[in-house]
């Protein structure tokens, strides 16, 4: 890592700078970090989305905290509190249709973030523990966002929150006492609700911690970049101040201009209006659905129709479902190729691209009910998700033949005569 | 190289759309027609006098079995919405047909029954769910409060995804309009209840048409006919689901505009931030 | 890096100002709704007024009622109270201050409710000391008469004045208008 050398470091001017220095040395720790930090210097827009989540991050956490001093969770008032924000609290209504569209502009961004590491190999050595920071951090966010839904004690929430629950007793043994040990009763009620509300305000705080590692991670190896070539030497990365700094601000206000688009003026569009009937555990809904961003995962729970010799079909979509993610954990391992970006992998590309098609394909499947056709397509793109990780990551890497790729990041944006021009210069 | 990465947003809005197709109906029930609302878009606002002739349908046709308990006699008078004066709506509250139980009871510890204030919420024809399906044979007729929120008919692929694009949010007054309209008959069928292809539970519901021709007189010399009602009623509904829309889309017009004026400057600043370094 | 190309310091910094600009302000924008949402809703604004018939109330009766959360006094006094109260010089006062938001004294005029109304008295029941409610008079008017608060022993006259002890100023008069001769509306 001799090329991540930062461009500067802190040095205090002031007095009181050097009094503060000599205690805490937190203003020296985030210049470092944030001013001065060497990043490569041809990333593209595909690299705004880290910055773009923490800025969504922060988001939630606020309008969450400022909702909260309006709500109660309890069966009998929760719906109304909900109502009583939009219709009476000044500004009730932006802020939570900011939390309930900021959840779902948070999923976008994170997917994207994913599936940029993804394609640019940035899981694999020496960032394995960073890659399975951030899958913890998709857990509790998928987490968060469960509990969450389930706050605004709608028909979607309660039944969501049944469906969900209940899989849990697939476990043998374990199963049913779990479950109601889940629930404070014997089906989602008043308990289960405080219970989410208590947990949905925790998991945040728990997220934040784990992103302060995954940063930090991040920090000890320094960024991916489009060639996959790692920093040689300090031409090839640019301060971080201004210049990811003010990438970051751009890609962020743009990707506001989207969270504005549904914010103001399609608050509902990737809600279901189920959610805007009361909830009432003597009704079931006619279709069952989870917010688009578990829709994948949905697929492959409901994929698993038969059993597989003492697993019973519905333990083996449990088993599935968790698996998906589980699968993620081992992928620095299961990818055995040298190269690390998508950009020198003329195979892999292809596989890449089929693998967000059935991940779209999936998401559609859960949308979808539970009947033929889709059962069979859902069974099927659920295998492939598996073989992917499973099977053609293995294999790629050993047979391959990647692309020639160049020395340096340098040599890749200035070309071999400018890097060599350059390196001249530096003497 | 970034270029195929603008397909993934593409696929990623066909994917978040899917939301949209949600499964959100039993079986087909028809797709209703597009209307043309005054509040659809991103400059919509709501027609005053269409929410105050809903409103005089909900009073005078409705409110005898369905409730609007999300609503309160002062939300009629306040800006965003119908617009009554303040004395028109203590008339109203006064002359109400249904009482309010008071919160505190007298001395006695008897509940104390008292016509509704403007602070209170319009109340309901029933005491509770229970009373409201007896008397509508086991069928229960749901509060109005957020029922333009909680309809919307499956759109379907690629209709989810045009919807993106053109702001497409009225699924829930298209539909009511659609439903008021579209009994195919007055008559019960033999089961007892009334056709009508657009209800989203099955072929049939148990409500009987509840508006046609002249029913209710109209003092703006608007059309007395069934589609105006319904047109009417479903506007009024709107605006009782989504009482802030006139704010939203206006607090959104203004920040859309800065919010792109400022990703220009800041893609000005980006440009000449980076003009002077290889990237 | 020695690769900075000059630039026309002008029209480099009004970018940079104009967009320094757009963020501040798109910052305040943003903060100003998170800060009102604290402020009363619209449903507690709604309740921030309340209307009491009065018409039940013969002299020597007092009614209580709840006013943005808080009791509210109302009595219609005899003739004697009401000429007790006048007897007072404003001088033995302890706190010669109406409290009725007029910045007027404590005369029993300005305690009441105005000419022609002298007889009633609308008054915040909330001891101006630490905050408890005063007795009145059907259960232990104190030395004065009109209200006592057994916390501490802050004794309040006929018309609603501290006279004696630990509370420092007169129980406030809300705002409050006759919307008929028996129903009035205050806040």
């Amino acid at each position: 890592m001799s090329g991540m050398e930062h461009h500067g470091h802190y040095e205090p001017a002031t007095g009181v700078e050097k009094w503060i220095d000599k205690r805490l040395p937190l203003p020296r720790l985030m210049y470092d970090s944030f001013v001065s930090y060497p990043v490569p210097r041809n990333l593209n827009y595909m690299y705004t989305f880290g910055g773009i989540l923490m800025i969504m991050l922060v988001i939630q956490i606020i309008t969450g905290i400022v909702l909260a001093m309006h709500y109660t969770a309890n069966t009998a008032i929760s719906f109304g509190a909900v109502e009583h924000i939009m219709r009476d609290v000044n500004y009730g209504w932006l802020i939570r249709y900011m939390h309930m569209n900021g959840a779902s502009m948070f999923f976008i961004a994170v997917y994207l973030h994913i599936f940029r590491g993804l394609y640019y190999g940035s899981y694999k050595e020496p960032r394995e523990l960073l890659w399975i920071l951030g899958v913890v951090i998709f857990l509790l966010m998928m987490a968060t966002a469960f509990m969450g839904y389930v706050l605004p004690w709608g028909q979607m929430s309660f039944w969501g929150a049944t469906v969900i629950t209940n899989l849990f007793s697939a476990l043998p043994l374990v199963g049913e006492p779990i479950v109601t040990w889940l629930w404070g009763g014997f089906s989602v009620d008043n308990a289960t609700l405080n219970r989410f509300f208590s947990l949905h305000y925790l998991l945040p705080f728990m997220i934040l911690g784990v992103v302060i590692l995954h940063v930090w991670a991040l920090h000890v190896t320094g960024q991916t970049n489009p060639t996959g070539i790692e920093v040689k030497k300090k031409q090839d990365t640019l301060p971080f101040t201004p210049y990811a700094t003010v990438k970051d601000a751009f890609a962020l206000m743009c990707f506001f201009v989207v969270f504005g688009w549904f914010l103001f003026y399609m608050p509902n569009f990737l809600g279901h209006p189920d959610n805007y009937i009361p909830a009432d555990p003597l009704v079931t809904p006619a279709h069952i659905v989870p917010e688009w961003y578990f829709l994948p995962f949905y697929a492959i729970l409901r994929a698993i129709t038969f059993d597989i010799g003492p697993i019973d079909s519905k333990l083996g979509g449990v088993i599935a479902m968790f698996g998906s993610i589980a699968v993620l954990f081992v992928l620095p391992w299961l990818d055995t190729s040298k190269v690390r970006s998508a950009k020198y992998r003329p195979i892999y590309k292809w596989f890449f691209w089929i693998f967000v098609a059935d991940a779209v394909l999936l998401g559609w499947l859960g949308s979808k009910p539970a009947e033929q056709p889709y059962i069979i397509i859902a069974q099927m793109a659920t295998l492939y998700y598996f073989a992917h990780f499973l099977v053609v990551l293995p294999l790629l890497g050993l047979y391959e033949t990647p692309d020639e790729q160049p020395a340096s990041i340098s040599e890749a944006v200035l070309g071999k005569d400018g890097d060599a021009a350059l390196a001249e210069s530096k003497g | 190289m970034t270029f195929k990465f603008l397909s993934i947003p593409l696929i990623a809005a066909a994917l978040v759309g899917v939301a949209a197709t949600g499964a959100h109906a039993a079986g087909k029930s028809k797709q209703p027609a597009y209307q043309d609302w005054t509040f659809a878009g991103p400059f919509g606002h709501y027609d005053r006098g269409a929410l105050q002739r809903g409103f005089k349908i909900y009073q005078e046709v409705c409110s005898a079995c369905h409730s609007i308990g999300l609503v309160n006699f002062r939300n009629l008078m306040e800006p965003g919405g119908p617009e009554f004066s303040e004395a028109e709506v203590k008339q109203l509250a006064t002359d109400w047909s249904t009482s309010v139980i008071d919160a505190l009871p007298d001395e006695d510890g008897e509940p104390v029954e008292r016509q509704p204030r403007l602070s209170d919420k319009i109340p309901g024809p029933w005491a509770n769910k229970q009373q409201a399906q007896a008397s509508n044979g086991g069928a229960y007729p749901p509060d109005f409060s957020l029922i333009a929120k909680a309809r919307a008919v499956e759109r379907g692929f690629p209709n989810f995804v045009f919807d993106i694009f053109t702001q497409y949010q009225e699924q829930g007054p298209d539909y009511l309009h659609g439903l008021l309209t579209g009994y195919t008959s007055d008559e019960p069928n033999d089961a007892g209840t009334y056709d009508n292809p657009y209800y989203i539970g099955g072929p049939a519901l148990a409500m009987a048409p509840p508006l046609s021709d002249g029913l209710v007189t109209y003092d703006d010399g608007t059309p007395e006919t069934l589609d105006q009602y319904a047109k009417d009623v479903a506007h009024f509904l709107m605006w009782a689901a989504e009482p802030k829309l006139e704010q939203r889309k206006s607090l959104g017009f203004k920040a859309m505009i800065f919010m792109i004026l400022f990703a220009g400057l800041l893609y000005g600043t980006k440009r000449r931030v980076f003009a002077s370094v290889k990237h | 890096m020695s690769e900075e190309v000059y630039e026309d310091p002008t029209r480099r910094d009004f970018l940079y100002v104009a967009t320094g600009a757009f963020g501040v302000v798109g910052a305040a924008s943003v903060a100003w709704p998170f800060i009102d949402q604290m402020n009363p809703d619209a449903s507690a604004l709604a309740l921030s007024t309340t209307e009491v018939d009065i018409s039940s109330l013969e002299p020597g009766m007092s009614m209580r009622i709840m006013w943005r959360g808080k009791p509210v006094f109302i009595r219609n006094r005899t003739e004697e109270e009401v000429a007790a109260a006048k007897d007072v010089a404003l001088a033995d006062l302890p706190d010669q201050d109406a409290r009725n938001g007029k910045a007027e004294e404590a005369t029993d005029l300005a305690r009441s409710a105005g000419e022609g109304r002298e007889s009633l008295i609308v008054m915040v029941g909330v001891c101006t000391h630490l905050g408890c409610i005063p007795l009145g008079v059907e259960n232990n008017g104190g030395e004065f008469g009109g209200w006592f608060c057994p916390c501490h022993g802050s004794h309040y006259d006929t018309a609603g004045r501290i006279r004696k002890g630990p509370a420092p100023e007169n129980l406030p008069v809300p705002p409050f208008e006759f919307l008929s001769d028996n129903v009035i509306k205050i806040g």
